[in-house]
């Protein structure tokens, strides 16, 4: 019997007043792989994290998490259902009103009640794993480079030791170097964890580096769906002309001249 | 009728809105009265919205009594009255000048603040973080505030009640040359328990309208700095108008007969 998709999305819809996001979104996630979902902008890739945290309800559609069904899930179920996941933002979005350190204890202060004392030292046991130190715990976000706000967010997003993690266009606005950084840290810490990595992005390196699997978003549907090591030869002309930045192709952008 | 559909359409609109907000408000007072409680937080925005409130408060109600003080003077000699100058002075402080001065500037200082806060965590994903770290952020962000505005505008007001009679006291002495004795007397001498307890109850009231509007404007907030900006404005205009129309009711509540 093969084993419940940790994460499995069926015929998910979407809408927002007549412009149609997702139209039948169908994917599987095993346990222990890292999916990417690749996708122009405004193809609906946020969207659908969105409905699989609960932060939005699909307007049709099923979405299951280790087999249980999340799609209308609220209050106290839908928080025991997020506390296995972890998420790194696209701006990172850590509190502007908590240090550093307390961003990142915060699913464990707020979330699991752990005491203050312990979760800073699990805090800064995650930053470490991110390779900042001790004393970036006592700083702000507001004094942190987008780089480090990057690995904080990963920091955060990993100290409560979640089964699943999403990134969420994890190399968006970061230098290449920082960029190959911040990728290099996921692939190692969804390793050590053995979490489930979903990850939705346009950076094509990054693709390439951190997931097993690609999803190819379009038009609110995957067009196409399969090994990293197949992208290249995918016959899919969506797929060959989003990986090769190419204007000309099947994608028409919306550009007004 | 084309001319009527137009008038049809904004009632709508102004429906959907007062439902929208009472829907949001039950939702933040359901969240302040059952757990988990966040008693730093309270202490935080009691601090917030009373103790840094106190200056601006404190020097609205110094004047407001000091001016009070000077017109009724001047309208009082009129017909010889110059005596009822105490007895007006502290009557119209504590039944409508405290509560709806106190309340006016905090809906400045403090609805505006709140807005901003939580508008900019909206527009940058720091609510979506909430609640992916199993987190209500009605709970985290909501609650706490309308407890704190509910609870310390009272003690704002009495404190502004104070300051704005002895700022009365100060121009009835010092200018208008009244007996100190004889002033006090006059002050105390018609004044009646229900006089300072519906200027409370209205500071009760403005608290809870200052933190909701603040807190349901700056959730709704959508569309970057801009968005935040309106946010903003909107939250101050409302709770400044809702406070001058809930004035009217309590008034009539009280002392309608």
């Amino acid at each position: 019997m093969a084993p419940v998709p940790k994460i499995r999305l069926g015929g998910v819809k979407k809408r927002f007043g007549d412009k149609v996001v997702l139209d039948g979104v169908d994917l599987e996630v095993a346990p222990g792989e890292s999916v990417i979902i690749i996708g122009g902008s405004g193809t609906g890739k946020s969207v659908t994290l969105k409905c699989i945290l609960g932060l939005l309800e699909p307007d049709a559609g099923r979405i299951e998490i280790d087999g249980e069904d999340v799609t209308k899930l609220a209050g106290r179920e839908r928080e025991r259902v997020n506390a296995k996941i972890g998420m790194l933002f696209q701006g990172a979005a850590l509190f502007d009103s908590l240090p550093v350190w307390e961003n990142v204890a915060f699913g464990l202060i707020e979330g699991k009640g752990a005491d203050r004392k312990s979760a800073k030292a699990e805090a800064l046991k995650a930053l470490a794993q991110v390779g900042l130190t001790a004393d970036v715990g006592e700083m702000w976000p507001a004094d942190l480079s987008g780089g480090m706000r990057k690995r904080v967010g990963l920091a955060r997003a990993v100290c409560a030791r979640p089964e699943i993690l999403f990134f969420d266009e994890p190399t968006t606005g970061l230098d290449p170097i920082m960029g190959d950084v911040i990728n290099e840290l996921i692939v190692k810490t969804v390793h050590e964890m053995g979490a489930t990595a979903l990850t939705i992005t346009h950076d094509m390196a990054s693709a390439r580096k951190i997931g097993h699997r690609i999803a190819m978003l379009y038009q609110g549907r995957i067009v196409w769906a399969g090994p990293v090591a197949d992208i290249d030869r995918s016959g899919n002309a969506f797929v060959d002309q989003f990986i090769h930045g190419r204007a000309e192709g099947p994608i028409k952008m919306a550009v007004r001249a | 009728m084309p001319v009527l559909a137009p008038i049809g359409r904004a009632f709508l609109a102004l429906l959907a809105v007062a439902g929208r907000l009472a829907l949001f408000a039950a939702a933040g007072i359901g969240h302040a009265v059952r757990p988990p409680y966040y008693p730093r937080l309270v202490g935080k925005q009691m601090l917030e919205i009373g103790y840094f409130s106190l200056p601006v408060v404190g020097l609205t109600a110094l004047f407001t009594g000091m001016v009070l003080a000077l017109q009724s003077h001047s309208g009082f000699a009129r017909f010889n009255a110059e005596s009822a100058v105490a007895t007006v002075v502290v009557l119209s402080i504590t039944r409508e000048l405290g509560p709806v001065m106190a309340g006016l500037m905090v809906a400045g200082r403090v609805g505006a603040a709140i807005a901003a806060e939580i508008g900019t965590m909206r527009v940058t994903e720091q609510i979506d973080a909430l609640t992916t770290l199993s987190t209500n952020p009605f709970k985290y962000l909501v609650a706490p505030r309308l407890i704190a505005g509910l609870v310390t505008l009272p003690v704002l007001v009495l404190l502004a009640d104070i300051v704005g009679v002895f700022g009365g006291y100060l121009v009835g002495i010092y200018r208008l040359e009244f007996n100190p004795a004889n002033y006090l007397k006059l002050t105390w001498q018609y004044l009646e328990t229900l006089d300072v307890v519906s200027g409370l109850v209205k500071a009760a009231a403005f608290g809870f309208i200052v933190t909701l509007m603040g807190c349901y404007h700056g959730f709704n907030s959508r569309g970057g700095a801009q968005g935040v900006g309106v946010a903003t404005t909107n939250a101050v205009v409302s709770s400044s108008v809702l406070i001058l129309g809930a004035n009217y009711f309590i008034t009539a509540a009280f002392f309608g007969t």
